[in-house]
């Protein structure tokens, strides 16, 4: 499985707003559980996702370790111009990942 | 009459519950409250935090607090005069008050948010807006969660 999923609409009208939905795999562990012999397990969580589109940033998010595992971030952006969505997330123990996803506005 | 056995057999079945509970921290609930507060402090500062305008979605009874789906709608035009700015969504009784925070501008065209979240026990959820004016708006939901996630020492 890919380590990280986007949908983002193939073609949109100019200044549209589009639905994105990402999903990143990833456990969040989130440093507050213990093993069975008491230990606590160290915490491994996404700090941050980013979405740029051509560059420019429309939306970032900041992650705690409430976040689910596999974290699901869905939001919206305008189509603006034909070019590319890049996605990054980057978390603890030096977790990177990036994604693209290319749109075509009519 | 209580004989001595009794009397020990008594004690001994009064004092389990009792040594069970001492392990608790007794200010747990009151430090909960605290961060939360504190939490809430750092991101409004002294600032009047008005409700509406926000709309928090959770379920309202929830099975599993390992994934719980989550939305947060803001009502603004999105426009470089007028929008929202950030997102942030706070517990109560999560071990951590932090849940996300979204950073967002125009371009975002809607001010939303969807995802899923751990939810540790039965308790508020509030997401905070921030507009681009400085004025803070909110919304909160009360959830009941019947199988907590992140289940630690100090929260039963």
């Amino acid at each position: 499985m890919a380590r990280a999923v986007v949908t983002v609409p193939a073609r949109a009208k100019r200044g549209e707003i589009v639905e994105v939905k990402t999903l990143a795999q990833h456990p969040m562990e989130t440093g507050f559980r213990r093993t069975q012999t008491g230990e606590l397990i160290p915490r491994d969580i996404i700090r941050r996702f980013t979405c740029t589109y051509n560059g420019t940033e429309v939306y970032r998010v900041e992650l705690h370790p409430a976040m689910s595992a596999n974290p699901l971030i869905a939001f919206s952006t305008i189509a603006t111009e034909t070019g590319t969505l890049a996605f990054q997330w980057a978390g603890d123990n030096g977790y990177s990942v990036t994604e693209t996803a290319s749109i075509s506005v009519e | 009459m209580t004989t001595r056995r009794e009397f020990l057999l008594l004690a001994t079945a009064l004092a389990v519950p009792t040594a069970a509970k001492a392990q608790l921290d007794p200010n747990l609930a009151q430090k909960r409250k605290a961060a939360f507060q504190e939490a809430l402090r750092r991101i409004v500062g002294d600032a009047p935090v008005r409700k509406g305008r926000v709309k928090l979605q959770l379920p309202p009874l929830i099975d599993n607090g390992n994934s719980v789906p989550l939305s947060v709608s803001v009502g603004s035009p999105m426009t470089d005069a007028d929008h929202v700015r950030a997102i942030h969504v706070l517990t109560e009784k999560n071990p951590l008050p932090d849940v996300v925070s979204v950073h967002l501008g125009p371009r975002a065209g809607r001010a939303s948010l969807a995802t899923r979240v751990r939810l540790a026990d039965t308790q508020s959820v509030t997401a905070i807006a921030r507009m681009s004016d400085g004025s803070f708006w909110s919304d909160s939901s009360e959830v009941v969660v019947t199988l907590s996630a992140c289940l630690e020492e100090g929260l039963i």
